[in-house]
């Protein structure tokens, strides 16, 4: 739906003060960034801070620890099977390595535990490739200009960005193998965006020191995620099985990972699957919707990973910080929460306020930008009232043409461009109107860069862990660590499965142990987890479900 | 067609979904229209952006003979629609080995022989729900422009819509993945910076200076980092640092 009036009304002073800002960026003037202490006070208005917010966990291995209701509602659910109905004496499905979801990071482990000789079976919840990987617009980062960038400046620029939060040791990784990791996808021959000779585009993101953003036109993560899933394809030893997501870890009696239980969410039976070793890459958690909060993430974006590894010992961190992307579309509302890259930022859109000002730098990180944005809607009231009663803020795109050239957001954002377009709103020539949306899980399991965790058999890739990015993420890494650890743990998990798995009788005793660990805690016995699915079913229809069953969310 | 739910609220439309009536909102999508009128989805959802394909719907007006496609998660619901949803098509994927593979077009032919069975009727590019134009890309490979088709197919989400319309049986987007990852991983120029940078890294270049990095109290960090000279917002290829420490 295009712009109403009034809509059209307040354009008009967004347009009285573009042609001044598009000046001013041109002498390279800009909104100065925020000192580090600055940058502390802005986030008291980022819903991380919010105490009510959040609660301590009452059980499992990180107890204590105070994260979102409705992620802690989750980790101290019981399991969605009872463990005493479960047969593993026979499984269906006997491998080498259990690859657990099917976006890049499972990906590119399965094809690096493939090709270092391993069997693999991966299972997805949806099919392979609909994921939060496919997703990803703006780009993939890595230090490949030598002449002017190295893993030093990406490491300072990591941590400053997670507030020097991060485990050292997962940012030496991250940095060290990005090269590395562009270098295997440009020649399986993901298209990047290139100069006649070759030379990757680099632009820069949120938080870079240096411009090492590497894109392939605005749809990066579907160009590397349909590369890689072509690749695995024509793996042999790799079996991908769809709408099969795992619910459970199953250990063996040497305390070790040792498969998965399974749920056909089609015939909705429970299969069991054996492995010598397990690797979760099951991402993200934004249909959560914590605090109410529009998401970017896909649909199965729903926690789950986390929920078996806790249950099966696996300590959480950070957790407590999860991402909210500065700029979600909040109008029009068919969009809503769909992202709107960061890239437009960077190419030089000013986000403005009603009055047409602007009011905080582009490039911030994303928690000091999110917050930025909230201050100014909640506390300042400069934010621009949608139809839908929302408020939010203008993203200057139309900037862009006159910065770079007529013709410039159609062909570098030709994704946006095309589902503004269909809603009658032509984003070369009218600003977009955004607010804060929920994005990415900062935190995850945790796991080394060895990509082991506590738990020998269990390794991790992607966006189910924690550590890599500290207390925020900064756009573009989270591409890279999907692939540098996807092959790490690919890597590892075969490596580990010469070395130290044994056979042993498959036990779920550790989910026995949890489900009483509830009940001494007083858990509510109706809370069920893994999710699996979000519910969006409309009340009035569920109070006519007379005969319906639902466990969890799920019918 | 009797009511399955009654008409009592305002601003609602009929649309019938697999030719069931249910009265939706005007403004959602056909997604969120599903989900509204009760259903929760398996399949046919994935992202919900518009980028993974998964849920490609076809749809009838009233009294139009014509079938118009959408995403189902970027599509606004119409007065009257009869739609279904695609959400899986069986084409042929082929396997190969792609590193042996020749970047030319003959090696998508001898995969692919059927790409000839094209008639060039345009059903494809009509259906594509991106626009894509899926016959024009067809074309290119028919006269082995490889190039030509990577661009041409570079916005396909690979529903498969293409394929279920195709009279000539073709796999057109199998087939467009093919010439994509031929043509970036074997046709374009490598980066040949990159290259250089992968082989210093292996050699050990930054490995002492990581540990330094590793060891330092998070207030040097801190000043490391505050100090750290920006690349300018406007720069192009040939900035360089006024200092190369860390290089
Ligand atoms: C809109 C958007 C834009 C983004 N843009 C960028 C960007 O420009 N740059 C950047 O670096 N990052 C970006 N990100 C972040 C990045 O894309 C993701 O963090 C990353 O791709 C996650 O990869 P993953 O493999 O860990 O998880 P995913 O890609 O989400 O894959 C997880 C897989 O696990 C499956 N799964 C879930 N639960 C189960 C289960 N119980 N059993 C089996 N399978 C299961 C899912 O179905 C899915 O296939 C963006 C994210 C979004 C949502
Ligand atoms: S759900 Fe992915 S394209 Fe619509």
């Amino acid at each position: 739906m295009p712009y109403p009036p009034k809509l059209k009304e307040l354009i008009k002073v967004v347009e009285s003060t573009r042609a001044e800002r598009v000046d001013r960026k041109k002498r390279g003037e800009e909104v100065p960034f925020l000192s580090l202490d600055e940058r502390k006070e802005m986030l008291d208005h980022h819903p991380d801070f919010k105490e009510e917010g959040r609660r301590p966990l009452k059980i499992g291995p990180s107890k204590g620890y105070a994260i979102a209701h409705e992620m802690a509602d989750l980790l101290e659910a019981r399991s969605r099977v009872d463990p005493d109905d479960i047969d593993l004496s026979n499984p269906d499905i006997d491998t080498d390595v259990l690859v657990i979801g099917g976006g890049g990071a499972g990906t590119s482990a399965a094809i690096l535990a493939e090709e270092n000789g391993a069997r693999v079976t991966m299972v997805t919840k949806l099919r392979h490739g609909d994921a939060n990987t496919m997703m990803a617009e703006g780009g993939i980062q890595a230090a490949s200009k030598g002449e002017k960038d190295s893993p030093y400046y990406h490491y300072l620029d990591v941590m400053g960005g997670g507030h020097f939060t991060n485990i050292p040791e997962l940012v030496e990784a991250l940095v060290t193998y990005a090269p590395d990791a562009i270098h295997w996808l440009e020649k399986l021959g993901c298209n990047f965006s290139k100069h006649p000779d070759g030379r990757l585009h680099t632009i820069h993101g949120g938080g870079t020191s240096r411009k090492r953003m590497h894109y392939a036109a605005d749809i990066t993560g579907a160009e590397i995620m349909r590369t890689i899933r072509d690749e695995a394809r024509n793996h042999r030893n790799i079996e991908v099985i769809e709408f099969l997501p795992a619910v459970e870890l199953i250990l063996n009696e040497h305390g070790q990972c040792a498969g998965a239980v399974l749920y056909n969410l089609e015939t909705q039976e429970y299969m069991i699957a054996r492995a010598k070793a397990v690797i979760m890459a099951t991402g993200g958690s934004g249909r959560l919707h914590i605090q109410g909060f529009m998401t970017t993430n896909h649909y199965g974006a729903t926690f789950d990973g986390i929920v078996m590894g806790y249950r099966a010992g696996v300590e959480v961190s950070f957790l407590h910080t999860v991402q909210y992307h500065p700029t979600g579309i909040v109008f029009p509302e068919q969009a809503e929460g769909i992202l709107i890259t960061e890239k437009f930022r960077g190419s030089g859109a000013n986000l403005v306020n009603i009055e047409g000002k602007q009011f905080v730098n582009e490039r911030e990180p994303r928690d000091v930008e999110a917050a930025s944005i909230i201050k100014e809607c909640t506390v300042k009231g400069l934010g621009v009232p949608t139809p839908t009663g929302k408020v939010g803020i203008w993203l200057d795109s139309p900037m862009i043409d006159m910065l770079s050239g007529e013709g410039t957001v159609r062909k570098e954002f030709p994704g946006k461009y095309i589902l503004y377009k269909r809603f009658g709103i032509d984003i070369s020539k009218e600003p977009m109107l955004i607010y804060p949306t929920l994005h990415y899980q900062n935190g995850g399991l945790a796991f080394r860069a060895s990509s082991a965790t506590s738990l020998p058999g269990l390794f991790l890739a992607g966006e189910v862990s924690g550590g890599v990015h500290g207390a925020n993420r900064l756009m573009g890494n989270s591409l890279l660590d999907i692939v540098v650890f996807g092959r790490i743990a690919g890597k590892a998990a075969t490596a580990y499965i010469n070395d130290s798995a044994k056979e042993g009788d498959l036990t779920l005793d550790h989910v026995r142990r949890f489900n009483k660990e509830a009940d001494e805690a007083g858990i509510p016995s109706d809370r069920v987890s893994p999710m699996l699915l979000p519910d969006y079913t409309p009340p009035k229809i569920k109070e006519r479900q007379l005969t319906t069953h639902y466990v969890g969310t799920v019918r | 067609m009797p009511n399955v739910q009654k008409e009592t609220e305002a601003d609602l439309i009929p649309i019938f979904i697999m030719g069931k009536r249910y009265l939706v909102p005007e403004s959602l999508t056909i997604m969120k229209a599903i989900e509204y009128a009760g259903y929760q989805f398996i399949r046919g959802c994935g992202c919900r952006g518009g980028i993974c394909g998964a849920c490609s719907t076809v749809y009838r007006k009233a009294g139009d003979y014509k079938i118009y496609s959408g995403l189902a998660c970027q599509t606004v619901v119409e007065p009257n629609m009869y739609l279904t949803q695609i959400p899986f098509f069986p084409a042929l994927r082929r396997e190969y080995d792609y590193e042996t593979m020749e970047p030319v077009a003959e090696s998508i032919y001898q995969l692919y022989p059927e790409l000839f069975r094209c008639v060039a009727c345009n059903a494809c590019t009509k259906i594509c729900p991106m626009d894509v134009q899926v016959l024009d890309y067809i074309s290119a490979l028919k006269r082995g422009d490889l190039e030509a088709a990577t661009r041409i197919s570079f916005d396909c989400i690979q529903c498969g819509l293409c394929a279920s319309r195709c009279m000539g049986e073709l796999p057109q987007y199998h087939i467009a993945q093919l010439a994509r990852r031929l043509h970036g991983g074997k046709l374009a120029p490598r980066a040949e910076h990159l290259r250089q940078v992968v082989e210093s890294i292996a050699a050990g270049k930054f490995a002492d200076v990581m540990e330094e990095l590793k060891a330092l109290p998070v207030d040097e960090l801190r000043k490391l980092y505050t100090e750290r000279e920006l690349e300018p917002a406007m720069s192009d290829e040939q900035w360089r640092p006024s200092n190369n420490a860390g290089l």
